[in-house]
This record gives C-alpha cells, structure tokens and sequence, in this order.
C-alpha cells in the first residue's frame, strides 16, 4: 500500500518552530556546516546527483540552475525564496514555513555558499503576514548562533497579485515595482535581481537540500521516480473525504492520492474529475488516474504537477461553471503586459460564459480551443501560457459536459 | 503616527514601497494620495510609478475604505465548500455589498483568491486574520470582535 514520506515536512509537528535548539536536536544545521566543508563544485554536484527538481512549478534541476549562478561573475548575488504561494487550493509551503522554518533558512544558506552570496530574500505573500514574526525570529536565532555567517536574509512581502509568484515578476516585486514579468533571456541566474545573479528557489525545493546533503544524493535519486525523485507534498480540497495534506513519494499514483490517501470522494458520491497544480491544472477524469504524480509523468498526459494542489470533483459538480470562474480568475490576474494574455484570458472568460449560460455552440468550443492554443505558445509568461488548460482539457475530457450546455 | 513618518522608516529599504505601503495601510487602511504622492518623493520614483505600484496589488487601495477589511475567499476550494452562502450572509449582517464599505467606517467587504488555508474551508480574513470553517451562524461572533 503506498504509505507517506516525509522529508520536508520531517519536523512538522514534531518540534517548536520557533525553538532552535529543538531544530539542531534533530541534526539541524549540520548540512550547512558539511556544505560549507566541501568543495563549491562538489557540492553541486551532490545536488545536481540528487536529480532534485523545482518544487514551484516549473521543475527545473536545481543544482543545474545553481552551477549557472556560481560562474556568473558579479560583486553581488542574490539568493531568494519564492513563498509566494498564490497557486489556489496550495498551502504547503505554509505548512513547511509554519512548522519549520529553519529547514528553509539552512537550505538557504546552503545555496548562498555554493554560489557565493552574502544576501538573501524570502519573498512572503501578503496574505501570509503573519508568518513574518516566524521568520524573522527564525532568522535571528540562526545569525545568532553563528550559522549564518555572513549571508544576510531578509523577508519581503508581496500584496496581492498571483503573477508575482512568477520569478522575474516576483524580482520586480522586490526592487519594489508593479509585478510584471520581464522578457527572457536574460534568466535570472544571469541578470535577476537588481540585474545581479539571482537563485530564485520554492519553499519546498529548498527544504530538501538539508536532507540531501545528510543522507546523500544517491539516496534521494532512489526515491519515487527517477526523473523526478523525492517527494511531494499535496493539498488535498473540493469533494474528497480528508480535505488535508500528506508528502508522498512521487511514484505515488492520482488515484492512490484521491483514494488512499484521501480516503475517496465526499457523501458517497462518485469521482467525476480532479484538477492537479493549481487554478491552471488540466482537469483529470477518472481513467487516467493512474498517472504518477511525478513532473514528466503528468506532463505525458497533458496536465501538469504545478504546486500539487489537488481539486477533486464529484458527479454533481457542474464542470463548464467551474471552469468560467477560473477564467475569470485569469483575466483578474492577467497583468496586462502582453496582449495574447490580456485579450486572450477575456475572450476565453466571454466565451466561457456563453456557453455556461446554455448561447454557446460547438462553433464557441472550437474557437476556445484555437483561441487557447494560440495563448499557449504566445504568451509571455506562464500565466497566459497555462490559463487554457482548464477550458481545453475539459473540453477534450468531458465533451458531455459542454454539450449538455449547448443552445 | 503620519504616513510621513511610517514612509520615512521604509526609506533606506531597497525597493521598499510595497512594505511601506502595508505600514501605511496597518495604520489607515487604505492609501491616501498624498501618501503616494509622498512615497514618489521620498523613494525618488516617478509619482506614476508609485501610483502604478499602489494599484497593481489587489491588497492596496487608494479608495477610502472601512478600518477592518473582511475578505471572503471565492477560490473553487472554498467556493464549493459553501462560500457563496456566507457571503450572502455577510451581506446582510453588514448591510452592504462586496466592494463597499459600512456607513459607520467600520467594515470594508471585499473577495479575494485563495488564502492559502485550505485545510478548513470557507475561509475569510479579518485584518489578514484568518479564519476557519466559517458558517453563517459563525459571523456575528467573528465582526464583534472588531466592533
Ligand atoms: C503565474 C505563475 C505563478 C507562479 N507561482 C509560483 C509560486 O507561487 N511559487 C513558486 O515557487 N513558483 C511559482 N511559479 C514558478 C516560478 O516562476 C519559478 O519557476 C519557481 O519559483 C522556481 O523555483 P523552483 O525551481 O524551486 O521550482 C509561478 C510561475 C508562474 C508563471
Ligand atoms: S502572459 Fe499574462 S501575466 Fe504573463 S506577462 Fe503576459 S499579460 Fe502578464
Ligand atoms: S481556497 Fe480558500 S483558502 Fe484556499
């Protein structure tokens, strides 16, 4: 049976977060102190071995993204966490930060030796300001005992705006201007913040990286997938009996999620659909549940893992509804800077809402799909590029669905 | 304290506008112009940028608002755990309609995304305070605590 794992959230639950003491009790700080024992190459190379992959969405290898930040040259570089958590349905970074906040500081730390900053940012969303105190007391008990040697961490806070969690929007953020998006290249391992080398990293991808250097890249490789190890946490919400989280391996199945762990749909009702990674995640039926949540894995069955919310639906949702209010959501959060997204998350809310209030026709669905297509390879950031998911996999899997709709 | 001196203490922070201007609003609640106006001067920015950042973020508004800011979360998780319900009742409770704020300045009701405590949907903020599992019977014990 698949049983749960857990790495980043170790500690959750088990220690006072804001104890320090109790986070060294577990052998806390001791990865910092064997990083920094280590030769800068050979550490990245450790994590680059790992395989471990970006927790926010975008799955990059880290140790990769790190190696291209170390051989940047620049007086200045920048190591920042996204905690910008907007995704809907996602709090697990919440729960890592909330629960133990030293994991992230110590991974923070660790890359701030490996590419060779002094400066760093927790990048915190607004509606999480009352986690500012966890961190900042985290913070300084940290510089206190002499971890942080001279890598200097801050937290920033964000306002509102669900595009800043994309990285070069969220560096904006922080020089303090309208979350827009910047045009790449450059990336920002090159020019990110202040046009300085810049790591932007996940709550959850940095919290690996202590375990890791404690039990060792190969260790971690053999977990879950290969081409995509470790674990996941995911959030479970919608129809489904626990509505609460669990950090499994990632060769667990969407139907071990929803079931097993989940322990099934609501009221006794049956499965109608899940949608997985967010306001942007392809709705999933039921005869494809038996994909792993790994990267490539969803990727292979047109959806994504994106942050591992997970939506579940039951037979009496009413899926085109469901599906206009995420449209809606994105021409809300369409920033504006480029017109694909900003015409094109309008029309696709008004077509959804024509066919939502039983005017549309097939005619409608298929300028939905051509007008979705468009976006996703136009656009210039991955809010318009992921938005037609919803609108596209529904109507690819649950035709009925929009044909009940149908004037 | 003036807004003058909340921006005055954010001045030597890089890129530090958007913390002043959660200060600012953690005394006020809003964004007066001319606190905009003086966070150009001291930040030295363009007034437009400064106005640009005050409306990008949907935490701000340079609208006066009611002095405890209720926000009701319309992600799908809550929505479908019953938040249609408690806003009908919040807007009877409060007398007004999202977006507005009561007569006597002291609630402001406004929708906002996911919270990010979807653990214990529906789920509404007060102040960014949140809280849980809220019901309709649950909204007068919650606004008391702000009356
Ligand atoms: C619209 C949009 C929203 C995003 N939101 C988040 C977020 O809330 N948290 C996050 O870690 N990454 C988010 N990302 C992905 C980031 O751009 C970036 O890939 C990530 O922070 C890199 O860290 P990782 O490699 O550790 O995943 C978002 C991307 C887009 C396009
Ligand atoms: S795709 Fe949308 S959110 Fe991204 S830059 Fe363009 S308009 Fe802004
Ligand atoms: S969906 Fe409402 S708090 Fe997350």
């Amino acid at each position: 049976m698949a049983e749960e794992m857990r790495i980043v959230l170790r500690n959750y639950g088990k220690i006072d977060p804001l104890k320090i003491d109790d986070y060294i009790a577990q052998g806390g700080y001791k990865s910092l102190e064997k990083a920094r024992s280590m030769d800068k190459k050979a550490l990245m190379d450790e994590v680059k071995k790992s395989n471990l992959r970006g927790r926010g969405g975008a799955g990059f290898n880290c140790g990769m993204k790190w190696s291209f930040a170390a051989s940047a040259q620049a007086d200045q570089k920048y190591v920042v966490c996204n905690a910008d958590e907007g995704e809907p349905g996602t709090y697990k970074d919440r729960l890592i930060m909330e629960g133990d906040p030293h994991t992230l500081i110590e991974g923070m730390a660790v890359c701030a030796y490996a590419i060779g900053a002094t400066k760093g940012y927790i990048y915190l969303r607004g509606e999480y300001l009352f986690l500012v105190e966890t961190l900042e007391t985290a913070i300084a008990q940290a510089k206190e005992k002499g971890f942080l040697k001279d890598f200097d961490l801050e937290v920033r806070s964000g306002a509102g705006a669900y595009v800043c969690g994309e990285e070069t929007a969220l560096i904006e953020s922080i020089e303090g201007k309208r979350g827009e998006p910047r045009f790449k290249p450059p990336y920002p391992p090159n020019e990110g913040l202040w046009s300085k080398p810049t790591i932007v990293n996940n709550v959850e991808t940095y919290a690996n990286i202590p375990v890791i250097l404690e039990k060792g890249a190969d260790w971690y490789a053999g977990i879950g997938v290969a081409s995509y190890p470790g674990t996941k946490v995911l959030t479970l919400t919608g129809d489904v009996v626990n509505r609460t989280f669990f950090e499994v391996p990632t060769d667990t199945t969407i139907r071990d999620v929803v079931f097993t762990f989940g322990g099934g749909v609501r009221d006794g009702k049956r499965f109608k659909a899940v949608q997985i990674g967010g306001t942007s995640g392809a709705f999933i039926p039921e005869s494809l549940l038996d994909t792993r949540v790994a990267f490539d894995d969803m990727n292979a069955i047109g959806a994504t893992l994106g942050s591992g919310a997970t939506f579940v639906m039951d037979e009496t949702r009413d899926i085109v509804d469901v599906v206009t209010r995420i449209m809606k959501f994105f021409e809300h959060e369409s920033c504006g800077k480029c017109t694909p997204c900003r015409e094109g998350t309008a029309r696709m809310h008004e077509l959804m809402e024509k066919i939502n209030e039983g005017q549309g026709s097939d005619k409608d669905t298929a300028l939905l799909n051509k007008l979705g297509n468009v976006m996703t390879y136009s656009c210039l950031c991955g809010l318009g590029q992921a938005s037609p998911a919803p609108a596209l996999t529904t109507i690819k899997h649950f035709a009925a669905d929009y044909q009940a709709k149908m004037k | 304290m003036s807004y003058k001196e909340i921006i005055a203490k954010y001045a030597d922070k890089p890129g530090g506008i958007i913390e002043a201007y959660h200060a600012i609003q953690r005394e006020m609640s809003y964004l007066p112009i001319e606190a905009v106006g003086e966070t150009a001067e001291v930040f030295k920015v363009p007034v437009s940028q400064a106005y640009g950042v005050a409306t990008f973020y949907s935490m701000f508004s340079v609208k006066a608002r009611g002095k405890n800011i209720i926000r009701l979360c319309e992600s799908a998780p809550c929505h479908v755990a019953g938040a249609e319900e408690v806003l009908a009742a919040l807007e009877k409770e409060l007398g007004i309609k999202v977006g507005e704020s009561t007569a006597d300045g002291k609630f402001a009701l406004e929708l906002s995304e996911c919270v990010g405590q979807c653990q214990a949907t529906p789920v509404l903020t007060v102040n960014g305070k949140p809280y849980f599992e809220v019901s309709p019977a649950k909204l007068t014990g919650i606004l008391a605590e702000y009356k």
